[in-house]
C-alpha cells in the first residue's frame, strides 16, 4: 500500500465549537472576568467564555482522555491549547462556567496565566528527551511553579510576566525575550573522542560551527583541537558532531536572564539580558533557582509602576538600581564580549551611585 | 512498603503545579517503555547529566523529517527506551480540537507509543514522545488514517504556527488560522523534506501583542496591523474611565508617541492617529471602546532567530504594509523568493538573519526588489562605510 503523504494537519474549521464558526472574525470585545477567565462578545451579543488551565506540558494519553470528559461535560466536545502549553475550555453556555470551575478546582487543575499574572512557562525537554541539555527542563519548571503559584492563580503583579526556560543554548522555547529567562548551561569545553571524531564527523562543517572560531583541524591525526581558551561552551560543536560532547555533572547548570519581552505594546520587543551567570543544577527542586526566580519577580514586583514589564521597569531605574535592589551580585560575565558587545556598553557618566 | 525506584522525582509529585511525574507514572503503569523513561530520567537526577545518545536519523517512508531519533546511552539498564523517537504532528490552526480527533489520537499514540505527549512543543507540533523504530512506520500509517500529518524538523520549514486569531480574538487584523492553513499547505514539500541550508520558521500573529511570539522566534514573521484610525466608542471610553481606570496615568502617559489626549472633565479620549504606532497599549486596556482599524493587513519582518549560530537576533521590517486577502499569493511568493536566495547564498547552518546580517540588508532588499523605507530601521547608519551601484554614480 502506497503511503499518503503531504496531506497536511486537519482543516481548523472541522475543529472550532460552533459559536466560534459563527462568530469567526465577528468578536467585538472582551474582559477580563477574573484570574484565568475571560469573557469574548461577539458582535451578534453571543458571547463565550475562556477557562485558562495550566498544564506540565508532558501529559499522559490519560491526561488528555479526561480533559476531553470534561470538554465533553462543560464545551460540547471543544477545548484548544496555548503557545505557552496551557489548556483552554471554552464555554459558550455562561451557566456552566461556574460549574467548571468548581470541578477543576476540586480535581486540581490550575486555572490562571492570565492578565497581571505569571504565565504558564514555555520549555523544553530537558534531561526527560534532549540528546544536548545542561539541565532538566520540566523538573525546574515544576520547582518555580510550584513556588510561584500564587501569582498563576492570581492578578498580584504589576504586568504580565513570562518566565520561559530552554535546557541548553539552542534555545529550543526561544526564552531570549522573556521577562525571566531559565537557561541551562555548560560551563567546561567539549571533551573530544577523537575515534569518534575520525569515524563520524565532517570535520570542516565542525569547525564552521564555531562562533568564535576555537577549533582548528589537526590533518595529521585526521581530527581536531579545541583552543579551550576561546570556548564558551555553545555546544554548537556537538550538535554538529557526537565525537565533542560538553555535559558535565560539575559544569553544566543554570543562568538567569531577566527582561525581556516579545510583545510591542508600549515598547518595542527586547531580548533578555544576563542576570545570574550560573546555578547548580541541584535536583529534584533546583532551590538555587526558585528563590532567584522568586526573588527577581516580587523585587520586581514591589518597585514597577502599575503595567509596567520587567524589562520596562529595570529600563526606567537602571540596571544598576536592578542589581542594587535585587541584591544579586555583579560579575564580569555580564558585560558582553560576544559580537555586537560595545552596543551594551555606556557612554555617559550619567548613571546612578 | 516498598521502595519507591524513583525517590528523587516523587519530590516533584508534590506542590500545587502539575506534576509531569504523576504523567509519566501513569504512562508507566500502562508501558513498559514510560516506565523506562522513569527510571532513567531518575538516574539522570542522581548523575546530574542527560542519558541520551547524540542523535540518529529515522523516518517514515516518503518523508525526511517530522521524526527525531533518540537513543538511550544506557540502553542495557533501561532496554524500554533503548529506541524512544519523537513523531512531531502538525497541529490544526490555533490549537483547535474536537474531543473525537484528540481521542482518536490517543487510541493511536496507547497503540504505538509510550502514551505521552506534549501538548504542545515549543514549535508548537503535537509531540508524541517515544516509540521504537519499527513503530514509526506503522504509527503514521495510523495517523494518516485519522487525518494527522507530520510536522517539521531539521533543515526545513519547521511547522508554522499563529495565534488564536479571529476564532476568539477581536484583535486580530488579519486570518492567523486561514493563512496559516493555506502557507502549510502549500510548502507541504519544504516542510516534509529538509533541503535547505538550516532551519525556517513562519509564525503568523494577528496583531502586534505578538501572541505567539513571531518577532523573536521566526525567520519571517507576519504581524497584523492597520492603516488608518483607532475606533473609538466614545461612551466605552467614559465607561471605562468611571469604572476605576485611570485613563490619564494608565493610558495617555504610557502612550509611547504621546499621541493620545484626556479630558478629564468632559471625560473625552482624543487620538491623533497619524501619531500612533499601532503598539496596543491602548486598545489592550479598553478593549470595549477601542479598536483596531478597519484597513488592515500586517507587516512582514524576518530574520528573527534562537543564539545559535551567530547570536539571537530579533526580526527587522522588511514590507511595512502587506494586505493579507486569499489566495495569498504575494506571501507565499515573497517567501518562495525569499528562500530561494536563502538557499542559493547560505552556507550550512546559516538562518536567514545571519545571512542578512553577512550580505547586508541592502543586498537583501535588491534581491527581493523591496523599496528601502524608513519604516525599516530606528537608525540611519553612524557610520560613513556605505556603498554606491557603479550604475548610480553618472
Amino acid at each position: 500500500m502506497a503511503t499518503r503523504t503531504d496531506f497536511g494537519p486537519p482543516y481548523y474549521k472541522d475543529m472550532l465549537p460552533p459559536i466560534i464558526e459563527k462568530n469567526y472574525g465577528k468578536w467585538k470585545y472582551h474582559e477580563r472576568v477574573k484570574p484565568g477567565v475571560l469573557r469574548h462578545v461577539a458582535e451578534s451579543g453571543e458571547e463565550i467564555y475562556t477557562v485558562r488551565v495550566g498544564s506540565g506540558r508532558l501529559v499522559s494519553t490519560e491526561w488528555i482522555r479526561e480533559v476531553c470528559e470534561i470538554a465533553d461535560r462543560f464545551c460540547e466536545g471543544h477545548l484548544r491549547f496555548t503557545s505557552r502549553h496551557n489548556l483552554e475550555f471554552l464555554v459558550s453556555d455562561a451557566e456552566k462556567v461556574e460549574p467548571l470551575l468548581a470541578y477543576l478546582n476540586e480535581h486540581n487543575y490550575p486555572v490562571g496565566g492570565t492578565g497581571h499574572a505569571i504565565s504558564n512557562p514555555v520549555h523544553t525537554q530537558g534531561w526527560i528527551h534532549c540528546h544536548t541539555p545542561a539541565t532538566d527542563a520540566s523538573g525546574i519548571v515544576k520547582a518555580v511553579m510550584d513556588d510561584l503559584y500564587e501569582y498563576f492563580v492570581d492578578w498580584k503583579l504589576p504586568a504580565y510576566c513570562r518566565i520561559s526556560l530552554a535546557c541548553c543554548l539552542n534555545m529550543c522555547g526561544a526564552v531570549h525575550c522573556s521577562d525571566v529567562a531559565i537557561l541551562g548551561i555548560h560551563r567546561k569545553p567539549p571533551h573530544i573522542d577523537h575515534d569518534i571524531v575520525r569515524a563520524k564527523c565532517e570535520i570542516p562543517n565542525v569547525i564552521a560551527a564555531c562562533p568564535t572560531g576555537a577549533i582548528r583541524p589537526d590533518p595529521k591525526n585526521k581530527t581536531l583541537t579545541v583552543n579551550e581558551e576561546k570556548c564558551m561552551y555553545c555546544g554548537n560543536c556537538y550538535t554538529m558532531c557526537p565525537g565533542m560532547p560538553l555535559a558535565d555533572p560539575v559544569g553544566d547548570g543554570v543562568s538567569i536572564w531577566v527582561g525581556g519581552k516579545i510583545s510591542s505594546a508600549r515598547s518595542a520587543p527586547k531580548f533578555s539580558r544576563l542576570a545570574i551567570p550560573f546555578l547548580p543544577n541541584n535536583p529534584p527542586r533546583w532551590p538555587e533557582v526558585t528563590s532567584a526566580v522568586r526573588n527577581i519577580v516580587e523585587t520586581w514586583a514591589r518597585n514597577a509602576r502599575k503595567h509596567e514589564r520587567m524589562g520596562e521597569w529595570i529600563e526606567r531605574v537602571g540596571w544598576e538600581r536592578f542589581f542594587e535592589l535585587t541584591g544579586i551580585p555583579f560579575s564580569v560575565q555580564l558585560i558582553d564580549d560576544f559580537t555586537l558587545a560595545p552596543e551594551t556598553y555606556r557612554s555617559t557618566p550619567t548613571f546612578k551611585w | 512498603m516498598t521502595e519507591s525506584e524513583t525517590p528523587l522525582l516523587d519530590e516533584l509529585e508534590k506542590g500545587p503545579w502539575p506534576s509531569f511525574v504523576t504523567e509519566m507514572k501513569r504512562a508507566a503503569k500502562k508501558k513498559e517503555s514510560a516506565h523506562d523513561l522513569l527510571r532513567q530520567l531518575e538516574r539522570s537526577y542522581n548523575d546530574r547529566i542527560g542519558h541520551w545518545k547524540h542523535g540518529g536519523i529515522v523516518g517514515v517512508r516518503g518523508y525526511g523529517g517530522g521524526v527525531i531519533g533518540r537513543y538511550s546511552d544506557l540502553p542495557e539498564e533501561f532496554p524500554g527506551v533503548a529506541e524512544f523517537h519523537t513523531l512531531r504532528v502538525n497541529m490544526p490552526s490555533g490549537w483547535f480540537y474536537t474531543t473525537e480527533k484528540l481521542r482518536q489520537l490517543c487510541d493511536v499514540w496507547d497503540k504505538h507509543g509510550s502514551g505521552l505527549t506534549n501538548l504542545h512543543g515549543a514549535t508548537g507540533d503535537i509531540i508524541l514522545l517515544g516509540a521504537p523504530t519499527e513503530a514509526l512506520q506503522p504509527c503514521f500509517d495510523d495517523l494518516a488514517e485519522i487525518g494527522f500529518d507530520l510536522g517539521g524538523s531539521g533543515s526545513d520549514m519547521r511547522t508554522p504556527s499563529c495565534c488564536v486569531g479571529p476564532a476568539r480574538c477581536e484583535y486580530a487584523c488579519i486570518d492567523t488560522l486561514e493563512v496559516l492553513y493555506q502557507i502549510t499547505m502549500e510548502f507541504q514539500d519544504e516542510l516534509h523534506r529538509p533541503m535547505f541550508p538550516y532551519k525556517s520558521k513562519i509564525k503568523i500573529s494577528g496583531c502586534p501583542n505578538d501572541c505567539v511570539a513571531a518577532i523573536p522566534r521566526s525567520d519571517i514573521a507576519v504581524v497584523g496591523t492597520w492603516r488608518d484610525n483607532i475606533q473609538v466608542d466614545p461612551a466605552a471610553v467614559a465607561a471605562y474611565a468611571n469604572d476605576g481606570i485611570d485613563i490619564q496615568e494608565e493610558v495617555v502617559d504610557l502612550c509611547p508617541t504621546q499621541c493620545m489626549h484626556w479630558d478629564a472633565s468632559t471625560k473625552t479620549l482624543t487620538i491623533e492617529d497619524r501619531e500612533c504606532n499601532r503598539c496596543m497599549h491602548c486598545i489592550n486596556l479598553m478593549p470595549k471602546a477601542l479598536a483596531v482599524g478597519k484597513e488592515r493587513g500586517a507587516t512582514i519582518l524576518v530574520g528573527g532567530k534562537a543564539p545559535i549560530v551567530h547570536g539571537a537576533l530579533l526580526s527587522w521590517v522588511v514590507v511595512p504594509f502587506m494586505k493579507m486577502e486569499p489566495p495569498y499569493d504575494e506571501f507565499k511568493d515573497l517567501v518562495r523568493r525569499i528562500w530561494e536566495w536563502w538557499d542559493e547564498n547560505g552556507k550550512m547552518r546559516e538562518r536567514l538573519g545571519e545571512l542578512i546580517n553577512r550580505m547586508g540588508m541592502r543586498a537583501f532588499l535588491k534581491a527581493m526588489n523591496l523599496p528601502p523605507s524608513p519604516a525599516m530601521i530606528r537608525a540611519p547608519r553612524a557610520n560613513p562605510y556605505y556603498f554606491w551601484d557603479p550604475e548610480e554614480v553618472k
